[in-house]
């Protein structure tokens, strides 16, 4: 067998692992093992890279990885488990711009000789797609960790230049095909970046699960097509297996939030309040009651459901949450989290969330789970949830109608802990504060558990 | 000639990319939505494998302009390696370190 072969059979079997690690996923037991065999095709996939023949500079290759790995590492070992989205988005940035940079410099290597069509092609694909997720991403990262507002950033024509920028990115790409002129595709490197930036910035924080999980999915398919101009089969594998399973997982986010992909990315939900016919909501009753009395509630109830949301990753309220439900629990009283697919930044955030606090798996119910259970439930408590539970999805004619809701209505008692009466993300007025069976706490959800669990305790 | 879009080893690439789309589709179909987190990172990872076309173009490179550029490519890739797989691993760890704890809370509720 020559090196060739051997390294090929190398590639391979780390492609196998790949395929695995997702497959993994299919049961948390064995999803960690998964991980773990990935890192090992992803090892043997390096190490036999550097036996690739011709291959120089090998000293540089491992000052940039162990640079890479130095800054990495630390990152992603203490970063805390509420800045997940961020990291989870920023190292799907690099990864793209990766892509893109390895596409430039295979192009700058063919020396000015024009090269064929297609490999062209996928070039400009590569560059096109890696620095649109790169740039994406950055601005997702910085939106997530507050640099800049979370809600939607926009400006009077900004379709039209975006649309603009779009055609004009497509028209570079069409006149690098013919010319195969190097600045031109410098040119639509900047195009590309400045795409990235202006997509996403009138995306708001609501919506980002989707951005997220599509800027992955780029992510992935920039390294497919990286993957067809060095000629690498497993590149192409493990970027269209990525970029697949960000479609995949997109389109899921879409219907769970009941709206489209393009209205997701293009409409700016949620940058303006909107102020629902009555406007005098304010004025409407409301019942509220102190944690103390909540918590003597919860006491003589047999079943409540917990239904949390991007409140609960702002309060940092996981682990009170779950010192709540043991309490419940001792007292003999049933407990289940009902989780909404689009709950907090990114898909199954607030599982991460729970998972984090050491609340046990087969507490946490998928919306469909938890639905035709909360007809049981005698209490219904919502940490830091909104649009998730607003019975205004249900009627036509509000902005998030059609949107699959947790039925928290269905339950004896609501329980709502809110830190005022402002509307969640999509600004829309939830009908289900007024609703004579809710009962508001108002304050921060980190306080208001700890005085319901004293008190808990204690009746 | 060279110039044809379709000649042999570029079809058996796009039989590769075709029959990967549906392996994808098939596998993270059955991602149960706990796990979507996980899955988003774990993915993350994986697509981290621009590692070794990073390394190709830096190795390759004859010019001052493409060893830059590859240097970089390498320096990122890395960081998505290495950064996928770790936080990939910190969320499954807490999702293994279930079974225990949670037998004990069904007894006492029980």
């Amino acid at each position: 067998m020559s090196r060739g072969t051997i390294l090929d059979l190398c590639y391979l079997v780390a492609a196998v692992t790949f395929i695995l690690a997702l497959k993994g996923l299919s049961n948390p037991k064995r999803a960690r093992t998964g991980n773990f065999i990935a890192m090992a095709g992803m090892a043997l996939a390096i190490g036999a890279t550097f036996f690739q023949p011709g291959l120089s500079h090998i000293g540089l290759i491992v000052i940039g990885m162990v640079i890479g790995a130095v800054v990495g590492i630390p990152a992603s070992r203490m970063v805390k488990m509420t800045a997940m989205p961020q990291l989870v988005a920023i190292f799907n940035g690099v990864g793209g711009g990766a892509a893109a940079l390895v596409a430039m410099t295979e192009f700058l290597g063919f020396g000015g000789q024009k090269p064929a069509t297609y490999v062209t092609l996928e070039v400009l694909v590569g560059v096109l797609i890696g620095t649109v997720s790169f740039a994406g991403s950055a601005i997702a990262f910085i939106k997530l960790q507050e640099l800049i507002t979370g809600r939607p950033i926009t400006y009077p024509g900004q379709q039209i230049v975006n649309a603009l920028l779009g055609i004009g990115a497509i028209g570079l790409v069409i006149a690098v095909l013919i010319t195969a002129s190097t600045p031109l595709l410098w040119a639509l490197l900047a195009v590309s970046a400045l795409l990235g930036v202006l997509l996403v910035l009138p995306i708001g924080g609501a919506d980002v699960p989707v951005l997220i999980s599509l800027l992955n999915s780029l992510t992935g398919l920039a390294v497919a097509a990286s993957g067809f101009t060095l000629g690498n089969n497993l590149l192409i594998v493990a970027g269209t297996l990525v970029g697949a399973s960000g479609l995949l997982l997109t389109q899921m986010m879409c219907k769970a939030m009941g709206r489209s992909l393009p209205n997701i990315l293009f409409s700016a939900f949620g940058s303006a309040t909107i102020t629902s016919s009555g406007g005098s909501q304010e004025d409407r009753p409301v019942r509220s009651a102190t944690p103390e009395d909540i918590g003597v509630m919860l006491a003589y109830a047999h079943k409540v459901a917990i239904i949390p949301g991007y409140g609960l990753a702002v309060a940092q309220a996981q682990h009170i949450a779950r010192e709540l439900a043991d309490e419940l629990e001792s007292k003999g009283i049933e407990v289940f989290y009902a989780i909404h697919p689009v709950a907090g930044r990114m898909p199954g955030h607030m599982n991460v969330l729970l998972a984090e606090a050491n609340v046990p798996y087969d507490k946490l119910l998928e919306m469909d789970e938890a639905n035709p259970q909360l007809g049981q439930c005698d209490v219904a408590l919502v940490v830091g949830a909104n649009d998730t539970v607003n019975p205004a999805a249900r009627e036509a004619g509000s902005p998030i109608s059609g949107m699959p809701i947790i039925n928290a209505d269905d339950a004896a008692q609501v329980v709502f802990l809110k830190r005022s009466m402002r509307p969640g993300f999509a600004g829309i007025e939830n009908e289900l504060l007024f609703n004579e069976k809710t009962t508001l706490v108002f304050g921060d959800a980190k306080e208001t558990l700890t005085k319901m669990v004293a008190s808990l305790a204690a009746s | 000639m060279g110039d044809a879009i379709l000649h042999n080893a570029n079809l058996g690439y796009l039989t590769v990319f075709v029959l990967s789309i549906f392996v994808g589709i098939e596998v993270i179909s059955k991602v149960p939505s706990i796990l979507h987190t996980p899955l988003m990172s774990g993915s993350n990872a994986i697509h981290g494998v621009i590692l070794i076309g990073s390394m190709w173009v830096l190795g390759t490179s004859h010019s001052t302009l493409t060893e830059i550029l590859g240097f970089l490519a390498v320096i990122l890739a890395t960081l998505n390696v290495v950064g996928g797989f770790t936080v990939t691993d910190r969320m499954l760890e807490m999702f293994k370190a279930k079974p225990e704890p949670k037998k004990k809370e069904e007894e006492v509720a029980k």
